[in-house]
């Protein structure tokens, strides 16, 4: 299963290591050609992080230092020099990689499961457990005192404090 | 009192009921492979591309020229660990079915490939991809009729790669029927990939 992350992600987490403790002015300078245009940049970060990187999963695009991020970050901002919309750019992805690289997957009857799943379990939750209450209620018998107890009650306290 | 025990019956069998849909669902969840992600391309057209191949001269390769037949498409490099597991399949396979297999290098050169500071012209990658994936093959054995070189990736995102090796089945009319991401065992190759290609050759 991790084979193909053998591929991408080891060398890159083993390279971040590397990357932030030793090369770290090395990165500003990496960075310096995208920053020339700041608001291609801006866009491609808020699209990017709605995107799943999908080699490893549980990065976003933006985030991920896989090799394949970055082509894909690059993807994604040449893109957007070419006047696509936010939607475009996603249905460009979604139809390489799939649904499965939003991390916000759209309501379709495909997905309602998902979407709507954890609410409908909470419904049957407490509608259980109001059912359980209400059935509880009844079978307990009535919790009350009559006249001699609390009297005795009384005895036996003033009793205790006399004592 | 009858009434009683039914109850206490059912009070025991409703989480228990429970317990046994979560450790289905659970099981099932570990039984599948997070990798295994259905591809959005099964059932359409093969992305076009044009590419330089391995041979020295500067011939190119289109998916076009393949329609008609039944091919084989293998995403690999010579700096994936699992192309090297399952090369040797593909070997064996290429030498016992009349299926033709091509090759499609993916990003053979790496950034870490090109010296400090400066950047390698495309026909200094090409050249590079060539000759490490020539002694490769020579060393490993052959199972290509071809294979194309995308040295930027750019055909990969197209073909939606993300894990190489991955292997594409397409059919006459250059439809893709089968994306495998990962390394072929003899199991997909006998299980999958042989029943679908003899079906589909016989169209």
């Amino acid at each position: 299963m991790s084979r193909c992350c053998d591929l991408f992600c080891r060398p890159f987490v083993l390279a971040a290591l590397l990357w932030t403790s030793l090369t770290f002015p090395l990165m500003a300078m990496e960075a310096a050609p995208n920053a020339q245009d700041p608001v291609v940049e801006a866009r491609m970060v808020h699209i990017s992080e709605e995107l799943r990187c999908m080699v490893c999963q549980n990065e976003s695009l933006a985030s991920s230092h896989a090799e394949l991020a970055a082509d894909l970050r690059e993807e994604v901002r040449s893109l957007i020099r070419q006047n696509k919309t936010d939607d475009e750019i996603k249905a460009f992805l979604i139809s390489r990689y799939g649904d499965f690289v939003l991390y916000r997957p759209a309501v379709k009857p495909m997905t309602w499961a998902l979407w709507f799943g954890p609410f409908v379990l909470l419904l049957v939750a407490l509608t259980a457990m109001l059912m359980y209450l209400r059935q509880r209620q009844k079978t307990l018998p009535q919790a009350g005192w009559t006249d001699e107890e609390l009297k005795k009650a009384e005895r036996l306290l003033k009793d205790g404090e006399s004592a | 009192m009858s009434n009683d025990g039914k109850f206490g019956m059912k009070k025991f069998l409703i989480p228990l009921a429970f317990f046994l849909s979560l450790v289905i669902f659970l099981a099932l969840g570990l039984q599948r492979d997070p990798k295994e992600i259905p591809s959005p391309l099964v059932g359409q057209a093969a992305p076009a591309f044009k590419l330089f191949t391995l041979a020295p001269n500067d011939q190119t390769f289109e998916p076009q020229e393949m329609l008609g037949q039944v091919w084989m498409l293998n995403v690999w490099a010579t700096w994936c660990v699992a192309c090297r597991e399952e090369h040797p399949l593909l070997v064996e396979f290429s030498k016992q079915h009349s299926l033709p297999i091509v090759g499609l290098s993916y990003k053979e050169v790496q950034a870490q490939d090109e010296p400090p500071g400066a950047k390698m012209s495309p026909e200094e990658k090409r050249l590079l991809a060539r000759q490490r994936s020539e002694k490769w093959l020579r060393t490993r054995g052959n199972p290509y009729v071809l294979t194309a070189l995308d040295l930027d990736g750019r055909v990969g995102i197209d073909y939606g790669v993300y894990g190489v090796p991955e292997t594409y089945v397409i059919d006459k009319q250059g439809v893709i029927r089968y994306k495998l991401v990962g390394a072929i065992t003899p199991e997909i190759l006998s299980k999958k990939i042989l029943p679908l290609v003899t079906d589909l050759q016989k169209t």
